[in-house]
């Protein structure tokens, strides 16, 4: 494989809540062509029956029992990301308000991405896109909405990706298939853990024992 | 440090392992002055709970003196705690509605994926137990990490002895909590399956809140003698018939409530049960639920059905029908200890709770895998095993006595 794919793929895999590949904006006008006319998330339909033409979308939900402004605040300051997002390393400021995210790639490559903000409401939604030329295409998304009664803030991360084509292409698929859900999924428990507990919780004995500490090693 | 390891069915071994260090701010370290072995580590020891991993410090029993702590725990070094087994943070919805044991941060992030395919849900954090439930490090060792120590550990007056308030980490509050899910009325017959720590305290627990009778059930006469002694009526299921026993001794209604102690590994002569072992032995995950199954066609019409006892798998000829039929309400759970702790430590204060009366051993902990050996193969007689990491160990110094003399021939 050459080595440029390769980096395709670990970055890819390091994406997680990012996304990855282009996709020109199916998040912001997002809407189902097919599939399930309940009252359900489209991303909750059956296999199969849901189309985004060509993107594959997963999304997670999860409840936080902390204020909404909050939450908002934590998420938007970009540089707090690698704190719950495993394979994000670091995230600094670029020119123009623009961001550049490093994320961790395979056998110690790691990938830069520059990244703008597509969209924002405070204390509701903020999207993200990587800019052109960025040698990865991200966008994701993340909504702040308050849960019922007291129970805090419900929070969406949505990714929406174009699984690329070919032998590599579906190589690459099979990660996005499942990587990028499986680690949106973790990011957004330990977002929960940091922000109702203040710490991640770890069941290592030994601070050398620590899943972060494994995988600097 | 030295610490009981798991590594297969009936494999455990008190081995040297890594001291454990303070990782979140939350965290203390307890130095363990007594701990004990639970029926449900028996579970893990004959290898029917799923994700254990070989070397996983087992122990979810345990109390002891706070060495170190981090600077977002409340604790401070030299105090005397014991510590509940459920890790619950204390801050999400489930911990402020005093569901700890649905915690829903204690368990880490890339450790829930399993048990919501098993379950739905992922539970809360244990100590010494399996890896659906975290993979902590128990406490059947020297010491122990106790992550959210601000929120679990209770602290213990120097007056009580460690025997007194050691079972407040578990086995107390799953006793009590299993009586009170049963909702006893003063007028109530309450059945208990199960004569082991669990079933006792719920029998105790049973009659505390004022049920008219307890009628306590096993087939070990020296658990069942105990639990007389504590005032229930007995039925020996190796002699007597039980459900119709039950009948008979409650005027024909049936039990008002049922309490399963016993859990995913019942004794049981039918043929389903035997099926059950098979599959439990092959890997198939199929729980013996004999006990619950009796206990649900036992227990009145629009009775209460309470479950302390340990399951973690699937069951099968659950008899759904009697549970819809006769109109019964079903309610189980791991202990919510953080919930029952303070109320249950002024009882062991005021006299009102004993503890002590089930305790038949105290181990050394190199001694530990010997204990789990005989609690496992003595169950009439070695009703409930301490380990203390502090007690000299006459095997182990007979084995260094052993190489000193050889050294010096």
């Amino acid at each position: 494989m050459p080595k440029h794919d390769n980096r395709l793929v670990g970055a890819a895999v390091g994406l997680g809540l990012v996304g990855a590949a282009a996709i020109g904006g199916i998040l912001a006008t997002r809407r189902k062509r097919r599939g399930n006319s309940d009252d359900a998330p489209g991303r909750t339909a059956r296999r199969g029956l849901a189309s985004f033409g060509k993107y594959e979308v997963v999304g997670r939900s999860v409840t936080i029992a902390r204020p909404r402004q909050e939450l908002f605040a934590f998420w938007r300051d970009f540089q707090n990301l690698p704190d719950f997002m495993e394979n994000v390393l670091a995230v600094r400021p670029g020119a123009d308000g623009r961001s550049i995210w490093t994320v961790r790639g395979p056998a110690g490559t790691d990938v830069d991405i520059e990244t703008r903000i597509a969209r924002e409401e405070p204390g509701r939604l903020i999207a993200w896109r990587s800019v052109e030329g960025s040698e990865i295409d991200t966008e994701g998304r993340v909504e702040f909405e308050d849960a019922p009664g007291e129970r805090g803030t419900r929070v969406t991360a949505i990714i929406a990706y174009d699984p690329p084509a070919g032998t590599l292409g579906r190589t690459v698929a099979k990660l996005f298939m499942r990587e990028p859900e499986v680690q949106a999924r973790h990011d957004l428990r330990r977002f929960k853990m940091l922000m109702e507990a203040g710490e991640i919780a770890t069941s290592a004995r030994t601070a050398d024992a620590t899943r972060h500490a494994r995988m600097e090693a | 440090m030295r610490a009981l390891t798991w590594h297969g069915t009936h494999d455990v071994r008190v081995e040297t392992v890594d001291d454990p260090e303070i990782i979140n701010p939350r965290d203390a370290i307890i130095k363990v002055t007594s701990t004990a072995i639970c029926g449900s580590d028996l579970h893990l020891y004959d290898g029917v709970i799923p994700a254990m991993r070989p070397g996983d410090v087992l122990g979810h029993e345990f109390m002891g003196e706070v060495v170190e702590t981090g600077p977002g725990s409340t604790l401070e070094k030299g105090q005397r705690v014991v510590v509940p087994f459920t890790i619950s943070c204390g801050r999400c919805f489930h911990c402020t509605i005093q569901q700890y044991s649905c915690c829903s941060n204690s368990n880490p992030a890339e450790k829930q994926d399993m048990s919501e395919m098993l379950y739905g849900h992922a539970m809360a954090g244990l100590f010494g137990y399996s890896h659906l439930t975290g993979g902590y490090s128990g406490g059947q060792a020297e010491y122990v990490r106790v992550p959210f120590s601000d929120i679990g550990p209770v602290v213990v007056p120097d007056h009580l002895e460690d025997d007194q308030v050691l079972f407040l980490s578990d086995i107390l509050p799953t006793g009590w909590m299993g009586a009170e899910n049963a909702d006893i009325g003063p007028d109530d017959t309450v059945a208990v399956w199960g004569c082991g720590p669990v079933g006792l305290f719920a029998v105790q627990s049973a009659l505390a809140m004022g049920a008219a009778r307890v009628i306590a059930i096993d087939h070990y006469p020296h658990r069942l003698e105990l639990a007389r002694k504590l005032g229930a009526k007995i039925i020996n299921f190796r002699q007597t018939d039980v459900r119709e026993a039950l009948m008979e001794m409650s005027g024909g209604i049936g039990v008002d409530a049922v309490i399963d102690a016993v859990g995913l590994e019942a004794h049981g002569f039918a043929i389903d049960n035997m099926l059950d072992i098979v599959k439990q032995k092959v890997g198939f995950g199929a729980d013996r639920a004999s006990a619950l199954k009796q206990a649900i066609l036992a227990v009145r019409k629009g009775g209460r059905v309470s479950v302390p006892g340990v399951y973690g798998g699937m069951s099968d000829k659950f008899p759904i029908g009697a549970v819809m039929e006769k109109g019964l309400q079903l309610r189980a759970g791991q202990t919510h200890v953080q919930k029952y702790t303070a109320q249950l430590l002024a009882k062991i204060e005021a006299g009102e709770i004993d503890t002590t009366f089930l305790i038949s051993h105290h181990l050394p902990l190199d001694d530990a895998a010997e204990g789990y050996r005989n609690f496992h193969d003595k169950q009439n007689e070695w009703t409930k095993v301490i380990l203390r990491p502090g007690m000299e160990s006459a095997r182990r110094s007979k084995e260094e006595e052993r190489a000193r003399e050889s050294e010096h021939a």
